[in-house]
């Protein structure tokens, strides 16, 4: 297991690496000038010396090479370096924005366990009855619905539900307090893109929790469970469940992944700042640094959640062992 | 359905009442306290006006800080009415031939003693610690416009060029400014009010000239409290604030929101005020019918020109004949009829903006070619032009912004209207940076959208987009023109409005006709929409004027903060 474990972690370094380097030169590719985006987005005349001093205040008037070379060494020292755009350092601007997209992450996780878990079990005991069917639909739905659409709709029903009940149109808050100064406003503004993303992410879920199960109840081990006179909830909750569950883990550990970096657009639709509405304002403002670095860190959080999903599985099933 | 225009109809001839009748009128009683709570559909990058172009730095830190001379915050709407902030008295009138300004400057003005918290940041501390509550000078102004006009190696100045008319700026004593011109200019008190110029303190930019791009420290309305990047930020009470009773508010609370449906959702849904850079039409309609009475609209001309921009070095737009042909070929007085209700632009108007007394009366745009009043005429001779040039045929590719708002809907229409001259064209659509690109480096381009939006309503520079492309680089159609350039300096260095607007004329007939070598399609048009509680506060023709809050006061809290 120790073996495993640091020969997974010595892989991690060539995908980092590989992934760095594939960004910085992709990002190249991408027509546009961040200053004049910034000094003549807005229509206006500018001094050609400003927009120089400009270039050469965050480099970019350096070969591509030598910002190559900038770059890798900022990767090597751990140094994400300052946003083109705002002059902040990197660092500073993800930290900003990391809580609440891991919150979001979190919390649309657990209502995406809480619903796919019981609705795939119940779907897969219950499997060709009217429930199955309900769960099926269900679950097609989420899969069929985008999780922004379903944000919009979202929103659009507070706003006229609240108008019709309370008199008065009411929307979630749309700056963001941490869990811990203010549960409340904390919650009422996070539960909804959470709810949004969750339902989307459990529907895969919960097929995914469905078939799985369907396939260990066929096992030879459940028929003898039962030959034994076992009680049927004993068997699916203790024997079937535990070794369905591991493609279910790893659809859970990517989508958690997905959702620290993705969440491009429901962030968009709730106004959160998180780390996907500032991956869209990094490529639109074509800051490369903020751009690149935000990269490198959903690339980090897919790898190392693959890691510790890999390392669950040894958990679950006691059968795998990484030796 | 009809029902429904009723109601809008009748809920947005309320909101023009209120207008009409002084929503934003001084004289009644004003409300104190109260927190205005503002959507900004922007993130600032940088808090630093002197070197950001964006509205985004103006609507979040305006209220920070003073300016010398601003737009009358009373009657934001004229384009020449300007006043002192910073100055004592009316606007000085110049000496020596026009050639020097000496501006008094008020005492008692003091730089903000800053509440610290755990999310003040420790520059901002320390410097409020340092300078606050001392008294803003002349050398505070002097190192201000220095910044401006000729800032040091590494230092970026965005308001260089509208202070090319400045030989030096001195401070002869501690309250005592004086401007000294190359040639006289009827550009510059304008440049003077750019609500870009905001003055920071000599002491701190002694130190650190980058310091203003992340700290903030003013002598303003309002005194900082937070900012929380691409989040919010938050500001309270100048309670030394130097002009008498105000600002009326306890604070703001401004939130970074770039989507225009969260900017119109958060008015309705009570969690902001206002939001005071526009809106488009279908929204006004949609939130006017939503919140009825509750809900105010104020509508402007606004100081930003859609432009139609030729490739002139490429065939076949290398010819004016074809290029007259587009502009032609454009309903103007047709399209402002109807573009105005799904779009936001209006007016139409030449190279001047649409009131100004230099721009084109009616009569005088209907004599330059593409704003006659006969379209049928029009479009006759677009096709014999084309006809004569041979490009009756004509395929192109018309390059645009990929923004909703006015740029592809208005694009869209332009492409409709060059159909029926019989010309083919097809809309390539690109992201704001790589249509920069194409405009200004790889000019891989047959016609494009352009654009050109300013704050403080300055004529004689605003057009400087017909200068040649060697002088102008921001003028992306390609053309030198070297008569264009010699009357653009003489409307520039005269002094005397009726000269400069008969040079205007021709400037504009050459630009627009005889040379027809870029287009005005249409001006904008701003829609404002804000909760009735919001009062004191009038439109203007720009997005980037009279927005220092110190005016507004609040008649209701919202639901969110009730």
């Amino acid at each position: 297991m120790y073996q495993y474990i640091v020969k997974r972690v010595l892989l991690m370094v060539p995908t980092l690496l590989g992934a760095a380097v594939f960004v910085f030169f992709l990002l190249r590719f991408i027509p546009g000038d961040i200053c004049e985006l910034r000094m003549v987005g807005e229509g206006g005349y500018v001094d050609e010396s400003a927009l120089a001093t400009c270039r050469a205040g965050i480099g970019i008037d350096k070969s591509i090479f030598l910002q190559f070379v900038d770059f890798m060494w900022g990767f090597v020292i751990f140094d994400l370096g300052t946003s083109m755009w705002t002059g902040q350092p990197i660092g500073y601007e993800i930290g900003l924005r990391f809580e609440l997209s891991l919150q979001v992450a979190i919390m649309a996780t657990v209502a995406s366990v809480l619903i796919a878990i019981p609705l795939g079990t119940l779907s897969a005991v219950k499997q060709d009855t009217w429930i199955d069917y309900v769960v099926r639909g269900f679950s097609i739905a989420g899969i069929a619905m985008p999780s922004f659409w379903l944000g919009i709709l979202i929103i659009l029903f507070l706003l006229i539900g609240t108008q019709a009940f309370l008199g008065e149109a009411w929307m979630p808050p749309i700056v963001y307090v941490p869990i811990w100064e203010d549960p409340g406003y904390n919650l009422s503004m996070l539960i909804w893109p959470a709810l949004a993303t969750g339902y989307r992410y459990s529907a895969v879920a919960t097929r995914m929790t469905r078939s799985a199960l369907l396939e260990v109840l066929r096992e030879d081990y459940v028929r003898t469970a039962r030959a034994k006179g076992l009680l049927e909830k004993i068997i699916i909750n203790r024997h079937a469940l535990k070794n369905s569950l591991l493609p279910v883990v790893t659809v859970v550990g990517i989508e958690f992944a997905f959702l620290m970096g993705g969440l491009v657009v429901t962030e968009q639709v709730f106004n959160l700042n998180g780390l996907g509405k500032l991956f869209v304002e990094s490529v639109l403002n074509t800051d490369y640094t903020l751009t690149q670095a935000l990269v490198m860190v959903v690339v980090a959080v897919f790898v190392l959640v693959n890691f510790l999903v890999d390392l669950l599985y040894a958990w679950l099933d006691p059968r795998i062992r990484y030796s | 359905m009809t029902k429904v225009y009723s109601q809008i109809a009748i809920a947005l001839a309320a909101g023009f009442a209120l207008v009409a009748s002084g929503a934003g009128s001084d004289a009644a009683a004003q409300n104190r306290g109260g927190i205005l709570k503002y959507i900004i559909p922007s993130n600032p990058p940088s808090a630093d006006a002197h070197r950001e172009s964006t509205f985004g730095t103006i609507h979040p830190f305006a209220q920070f800080y003073s300016v010398l001379l601003r737009v009358n915050p009373s009657n934001p709407a004229s384009t020449t009415d300007f006043k002192c902030d910073l100055c004592v008295g009316d606007v000085p009138k110049p000496t020596d031939g026009g050639l020097k300004y000496t501006f008094k400057i008020k005492k008692g003005v003091k730089w903000h003693r800053v509440n610290v918290t755990k999310n003040t940041p420790a520059e901002t501390a320390k410097w409020s610690k340092a300078i606050g509550g001392t008294e803003l000078n002349a050398h505070d102004l002097v190192a201000t416009f220095k910044k401006l006009i000729d800032p040091p190696k590494g230092v970026i100045s965005n308001r260089k060029a509208f202070f090319s008319m400045v030989e030096s700026v001195t401070a002869p004593d501690d309250f005592t400014l004086v401007f000294k011109l190359k040639y006289p200019s009827g550009a510059f008190i304008p440049a003077l009010a750019l609500p870009y110029n905001f003055v920071y303190a000599k002491k701190i930019l002694d130190t650190d000239m980058h310091w203003y791009e992340k700290y903030v420290l003013g002598t303003g309305p309002f005194k900082f409290v937070e900012w929380q990047v691409g989040s919010h930020i938050k500001a309270e009470r100048n309670e030394a604030y130097y002009w008498k009773g105000q600002p009326y508010l306890d604070g703001t609370e401004a939130v970074f929101a770039k989507k225009y449906s969260i900017n119109m959702q958060a008015i309705r849904g009570g969690r902001a005020y206002i939001q005071f850079r526009g809106f488009p039409p279908k929204m006004r309609d949609d939130l006017v019918k939503a919140l009825g009475k509750k809900l105010t609209v104020q509508e402007s001309d606004w100081n930003c020109a859609l432009f139609m921009t030729p490739n002139n070095k490429v065939k076949p737009f290398d010819d004016v004949r074809v290029r007259r042909a587009l502009s032609l070929a454009l309903d103007r007085w047709g399209g402002s009829k109807y573009l105005s209700k799904i779009a936001i632009v209006k007016t139409v108007g030449g190279i001047v903006f649409p009131g100004h007394p230099l721009a084109a009366t009616k009569k005088e745009l209907e004599q330059i070619a593409g704003y006659w009043p006969d379209l049928e005429k029009s479009r006759a001779e677009a096709r014999r032009l084309l006809k004569e040039a041979g490009q009756s045929n004509l395929k192109f590719v018309f390059h645009n912004r990929g923004v909703d708002q006015p740029y592809k809907v208005v694009g869209t229409w332009m492409i409709g209207q060059w159909k029926k001259i019989g010309l083919k064209v097809k809309q390539r659509v690109q992201p704001t940076g790589p249509f920069y690109a194409t405009l200004r480096n790889k000019k891989d381009f047959d016609v494009s959208m352009d654009f050109n939006c300013q704050s403080i309503v300055n004529p004689l520079l605003d057009v400087s987009k017909f200068q040649s492309d060697t002088i102008a680089s921001n003028q992306y159609a390609g053309f030198q023109d070297a008569t264009m350039d010699a009357m653009f300096d003489k409307m520039n260095r005269s002094g005397d409005p009726a000269e400069q607007r008969r040079i205007m004329r021709k400037f504009e007939k050459r630009g627009l006709d005889e040379k027809a070598y870029q287009f005005i399609t249409l001006w904008w048009y701003r829609i404002i929409l804000h909760r009735t509680a919001v009062k004191g506060w009038k439109t203007s023709p720009s997005h980037y004027l009279n927005l220092d809050l110190a005016n507004i006061w609040l008649e209701e809290p919202l639901l969110s903060a009730k």
